[in-house]
């Protein structure tokens, strides 16, 4: 190995077998936002062997100030999170295999991209999410590093590290009828680098064998008040997601969900039938009369029609901006694509 | 009687009209949503956040958020 590693093989915890060891890791990254921006970056120039993003969103300009893969250029080029992290990981470090996927992660889906991973990095933003991939993550034997932030505040919770420890399904008892998110309440930076710093430690440490105990900790970088629990008596002995006679409940639930209004966004998401394919350049003609600030690439159509902004991806999803409305996504929807 | 304790590694100085966990949660705007909250080293569980906090009682509590 090149003198590359060689600071982070210098650092007696990890040393050169511990650098082996994430040389041969491969992560899988959920989300491809500000923790997942921050953490995929660390870990590629860390030198892990392989690299899984998948997000399912496009890059704006809100998200600059603190998704640090993205630039300028890829808000004027629409491009999705997934393409531009792939492109920008890969620059900065070719040694690491990246792929990145545009996908909305579902029960349908999940377990057959996180399969083959040693791990799941969670950088998704909302907790239905990440309740399904804990599910996952438990049904496939692999650790799942949670993280999330708003504000200037965030929390971590590393779980499968101990056969005892409770998962996140454990902690939480009921689901939030609410929760803060970024678009409500914002985030600054820092405490997305925080965040996705305490989780990629944990990662590493993980990777490179050194034992620790899995605990919720939690930070707010304006305020100082910090936290750590050790929740290991929060472990529920029958619960659906990680005890002996588990079902994951949250990868058989048929939600199938169609539409999905985009928590704190101003934006429905419709999701097409699977099996409906759409060709992406021959829509872009078909309402270049039709619609404004037209831009279409290899991987979606987007345009201004009636006062909303609409996105349609290759893999069967649009977003229709600027409505909570799921009827009047529809029928957007059903005027440009009949 | 005024009551110092100390509540995600930061002194506090207890509002005179809260009295109980419950009330804490309230009063740092938390009650919708979902928490654990560890008091004296222990996680208390949802029913006995009626406990009454005292001066120098050690807090700390963490709240799922949906960001990220
Ligand atoms: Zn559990």
């Amino acid at each position: 190995m090149s003198e590359r590693y060689s600071r982070q093989e210098l650092f007696a915890p990890i040393g050169e077998d511990g650098q082996k060891k994430i040389r041969t890791a491969s992560v899988f990254i959920l989300g491809a936002g500000a923790l997942g921006s921050s953490g995929a970056e660390m870990l590629v120039r860390a030198g892990v062997g392989r690299v899984t993003i998948v997000d399912r969103d496009i890059i704006e300009w809100t998200n600059l100030h603190r998704q640090q893969l993205y630039t300028e250029q890829d808000v004027i080029e629409q491009l999705p999170k997934a393409v531009a992290a792939e492109k920008r990981l890969t620059a900065i470090n070719s040694d690491v295999a990246i792929t990145g996927i545009v996908v909305d992660v579902t029960s349908q889906n999940v377990l057959d991209l996180m399969a083959d991973h040693d791990l799941v990095l969670d950088a998704t933003d909302n907790i239905e999410t990440r309740l399904l991939a804990n599910d996952a993550a438990l049904k496939l034997g692999i650790p799942f590093f949670m993280g999330a932030c708003v504000g200037s505040y965030g929390l971590t919770f590393p779980i499968g590290i101990q056969d005892n420890q409770p998962c996140l399904h454990c902690l939480l008892e009921t689901l939030p009828s609410q929760t803060l998110t970024c678009d409500t309440v914002g985030v600054i930076s820092p405490i997305v680098v925080t965040t996705a710093a305490r989780q990629v430690a944990d990662v590493l440490k993980y990777i490179t064998g050194t034992p620790f105990e899995p605990k919720l900790e939690s930070a707010d970088l304006w305020t100082g008040n910090r936290a750590s629990i050790g929740v290991s008596s929060m472990k529920k002995a029958g619960c659906p997601s990680c005890s002996k006679n588990a079902v994951y409940p949250f990868l058989s639930a048929h939600e199938s969900m169609k539409t999905a209004v985009l928590c704190g966004r101003d934006t429905v998401q419709l999701s097409f039938p699977k099996g409906r394919k759409f060709e992406l350049l021959p829509f872009a003609e078909s309402i270049r009369g039709t619609v404004s600030k037209l831009i279409h690439n290899p991987h979606l159509v987007a345009c201004e029609y009636s006062g909303h902004r609409i996105v349609l991806f290759r893999d069967g999803r649009m977003l229709v901006h600027g409505t909570k409305d799921v009827v009047t996504a529809k029928k957007i929807a059903a005027r440009l694509l009949g | 009687m005024k009551r110092t304790i100390e509540l995600n590694g930061n002194r506090y100085d207890m509002p005179a009209e809260v009295g109980n966990v419950q009330e804490l949660l309230g009063h740092l705007e938390l009650a919708e949503r979902i928490v654990i909250v560890e008091m004296n080293r222990d996680i208390l569980a949802k029913d006995a956040y009626d406990l009454p906090i005292n001066d120098r009682d050690q807090i700390e509590i963490i709240h799922f958020v949906g960001g990220g």
